[in-house]
């Protein structure tokens, strides 16, 4: 190795063990304070009995559960409010983004205004404004506005009829999953085969036979096991039926009209990126306007958006731990509020959910650079 | 050239970070209070008649009058000895713990998890309450064992919530809690018809009716679902200011037992009652004994007055909130205050 090389790999060790050092000497420091002050550490107090309720609660969990399924049910919740604002917010960012650049002066007027006024109000501000300001006016339970029979809209939730599971149910779950798979790799066989003999193949046909046969033979073997749940009102509230609560509604719109407008200059950005010579060419050869944005633009758009549109994906889970101000029980309020409360031990309460979104973090930017490799030109950057 | 480069600046900010990483020298809360020239008190976000800062941003309450004492007891009498940190629930014994405040005096429950694992000590108890319920009238509720549904306002990570948890499934009833950060937006919740119930300790009852649009539609129901006792919280393992903060609530209880209120404390100095004498510190070195002045008790008279003036002050008939002494009456009256005496 040269004197240079040999130089540059002691340094980077030194600098390494320097860092070690520092990191065990604040852990250490941090352990022995607590101790001092007989404060208690350690992760036991998570298979402590949590007694607590929660109001919204994706898995099963009673006041008798411990703090560990408490963090689960945070986590969920979390989970659920994150995936449906990705959807909404890039469903809405991406039409937004489209209008901006119509040749309509009105729809990209209208586009612009939507973007910079969400793009400037205080994430948290719009969502005291939908929860406090919006949803507060729905009638109370007893005044309900009814839709239809069974559909309720009050200020505790909008009551949706549900389904009660029997045994056996949980059979439909992976069969559905499995059809619907199947679907997908249909489809992409039948465009190969159309590609390489020009003979179509009539998927949705043999998909709904499919889904016919599937659906005799759950039934001969499983039965229907499913009956409904219809919500009606006891007392103060609705019993039964499935409750989407306000504070889930409000921070679901709030954060999806957010990141939106973020996602939508993204989209501007990506499109207005593409070289005007596509549009022309593929207009030359007589493409209407719809099919050269799908096929044409998007695609080439993409490679610039996708990046960006990580760091916003990102930005709306972290966003979502706002959650707190408004009562939602995502996992910055039910573990690192009402638990870290309760048992007192916050360096390894926050240090845990730090993690979590971390990983969480980590695992979209993950999918999302898998999914960037896939769209990128062969032989450019990655 | 190596002293220029930015391997050596990493290298120099990460040693410099280790080394400020020494842990402090414990020096006890008393001599750090003194050297700073105040007492750093831990209140709420704004309770009436407990920790509230009124228009001009004054603080007022029980609470506030107890790091008053405290401070009064230390230093003198004057407002400037102490500065107000309003704290969540959340953050409430981390502020503590860390040094942030000297005294935690925020309508904090006496519980023994809180004790014994979070390395804080409760020294007294100013005021006693229990957990009450808070409906609009017109729903015609007389008692908590109607509320079978409802939906609950609280605050989050308090005692409040597993008690009402815990009141809920002995009785069988169902509830929906939703439990917000903040005491405001938890009574703005309420007020907007989100719960059908508001629940807390009482005393907050009382004092958050009187932020609602219509105090008058409201009743407090009357059940009492469990014991909280509230009092001042300091760090574990400083006796000497433990000692001080409790003592200061003590002579507060004194005083209103011999009749020494802040109007007469000044002429008492010249009575001829032993235990008036040894309160306001003419006789005695009990001030020194704890570190501070003999005048220590005279001058936490001359500051908030006795217990009972704090008490009808801050919570008493002639307030919005309309508290009767009840269970916070002098033992004598039939209440719990009791004091050692001070010999």
């Amino acid at each position: 190795m040269s004197y240079f090389k040999r130089r540059d790999v002691l340094a980077q060790l030194v600098t390494a063990a320097l860092a070690l050092l520092a990191v065990s000497w604040l852990v250490g420091n941090v352990m022995s304070n607590l101790e001092r002050q007989n404060i208690s550490t350690g992760f036991g107090f998570l298979s402590e009995r949590a007694g607590f309720g929660i109001n919204q609660t994706l898995i099963n969990y009673n006041e008798d559960d411990t703090y560990f399924r408490v963090l689960l049910v945070g986590l969920s919740n979390t989970l659920l409010v994150s995936t449906l604002g990705v959807i909404f917010a890039s469903l809405i960012g991406f039409s937004v983004g489209v209008a901006r650049l119509s040749s309509n002066w009105l729809v990209s007027r209208i586009a612009m205004v939507y973007v910079e006024i969400f793009r400037n109000v205080p994430l948290l501000l719009q969502i005291m404004f939908w929860y406090f300001g919006v949803l507060r006016n729905l009638p109370s339970p007893r005044r309900a506005t009814a839709i239809g029979d069974s559909i309720f809209l009050t200020n505790r939730g909008l009551i949706l009829p549900w389904f009660e599971a029997g045994a056996g149910a949980w059979v439909y779950l992976p069969a559905i999953g499995l059809l619907i798979a199947g679907f997908f790799f249909m489809r992409r066989r039948a465009l190969r085969s159309r590609l390489l003999t020009g003979a179509p193949t009539p998927v949705w046909r043999i998909m709904a036979g499919l889904a016919l046969l599937l659906v005799a033979l759950l039934y001969v073997f499983v039965g229907f096991p499913f009956s409904a749940d219809m919500p009606a009102l006891k007392g103060f509230n609705f019993r039964g039926g499935l409750v989407v609560i306000p504070e889930f509604a409000a921070l679901l719109l709030a954060l999806s009209l957010y990141t939106a407008a973020f996602i939508a200059e993204i989209v501007r950005a990506g499109i207005m990126s593409v070289n005007k010579g596509q549009t022309e060419a593929a207009s030359a050869l007589g493409l209407p306007e719809a099919r050269t944005l799908n096929l044409v633009v998007l695609p080439q758009a993409l490679r610039v958006i996708i990046p960006p549109l990580t760091s916003q994906y990102l930005n709306l889970t972290k966003n979502s731990s706002l959650a707190v101000a408004i009562a939602y029980p995502d996992i910055v309020s039910v573990f690192a509020g009402t638990t870290l409360t309760q048992v007192g031990q916050a360096v390894e309460i926050i240090f845990i959910t730090m993690m979590i979104y971390l990983t969480l973090s980590l695992l979209t930017s993950f999918a999302m650079n898998q999914y960037n490799r896939r769209v990128a030109l062969v032989g450019q950057n990655t | 050239m190596f002293l220029k480069s930015s391997r050596f600046l990493s290298l120099f900010a990460l040693f410099t970070f280790a080394v400020g990483l020494m842990p402090a020298q414990a020096a006890g809360t008393l001599s750090v209070v003194k050297k700073r020239g105040y007492v750093a008190c831990g209140v709420s976000q704004g309770l009436p008649g407990f920790s509230n800062p009124d228009d001009t941003g004054r603080w007022t309450g029980i609470d506030v009058d107890l790091c008053r004492a405290v401070a009064a007891a230390v230093f003198g009498p004057g407002r400037k000895y102490v500065k107000f940190t309003a704290l969540s629930a959340k953050e409430r014994f981390t502020a503590l713990q860390s040094g942030e405040v000297d005294l935690l005096a925020r309508n904090t429950t006496w519980s023994m998890h809180r004790d014994t694992a979070l390395g804080v000590d409760f020294t007294g108890v100013n005021y006693y309450d229990g957990q009450g319920f808070m409906v609009r009238k017109d729903l015609g509720i007389k008692s908590v064992r109607e509320l079978d549904g409802a939906s609950l306002c609280t605050n989050l990570g308090t005692t409040t919530e597993l008690n009402a948890a815990d009141y809920f499934r002995t009785n069988n009833m169902q509830y929906e809690i939703v439990a917000f950060e903040k005491a405001d937006e938890a009574v703005a919740a309420y007020n907007t018809g989100r719960c059908d119930a508001y629940t807390t300790d009482q005393s907050a009852l009382y004092a958050q009716r009187l932020k609602l649009t219509r105090p008058k539609d409201h009743i407090v129901l009357p059940e009492i679902i469990s014991k909280e006792p509230l009092g001042p919280v300091v760090r574990q393992g400083d006796d000497q200011w433990g000692d001080i903060v409790r003592w200061s609530h003590w002579a507060m209880i004194n005083a209103e037992e011999l009749g020494v209120t802040s109007r007469n404390v000044k002429a008492m100095a010249k009575s001829k009652n032993p235990a008036v004498r040894r309160l306001v510190g003419v006789d005695g070195t009990f001030g020194e004994n704890m570190g501070l002045k003999a005048k220590w008790a005279a001058n936490i008279i001359t500051e908030v007055g006795n217990y009972g003036e704090t008490f009808e002050r801050n919570v008493g008939r002639n307030t919005p909130l309309g508290i009767a002494r009840g269970v916070n009456a002098l033992w004598r009256d039939g209440g719990l205050q009791y004091a050692p005496p001070i010999r």
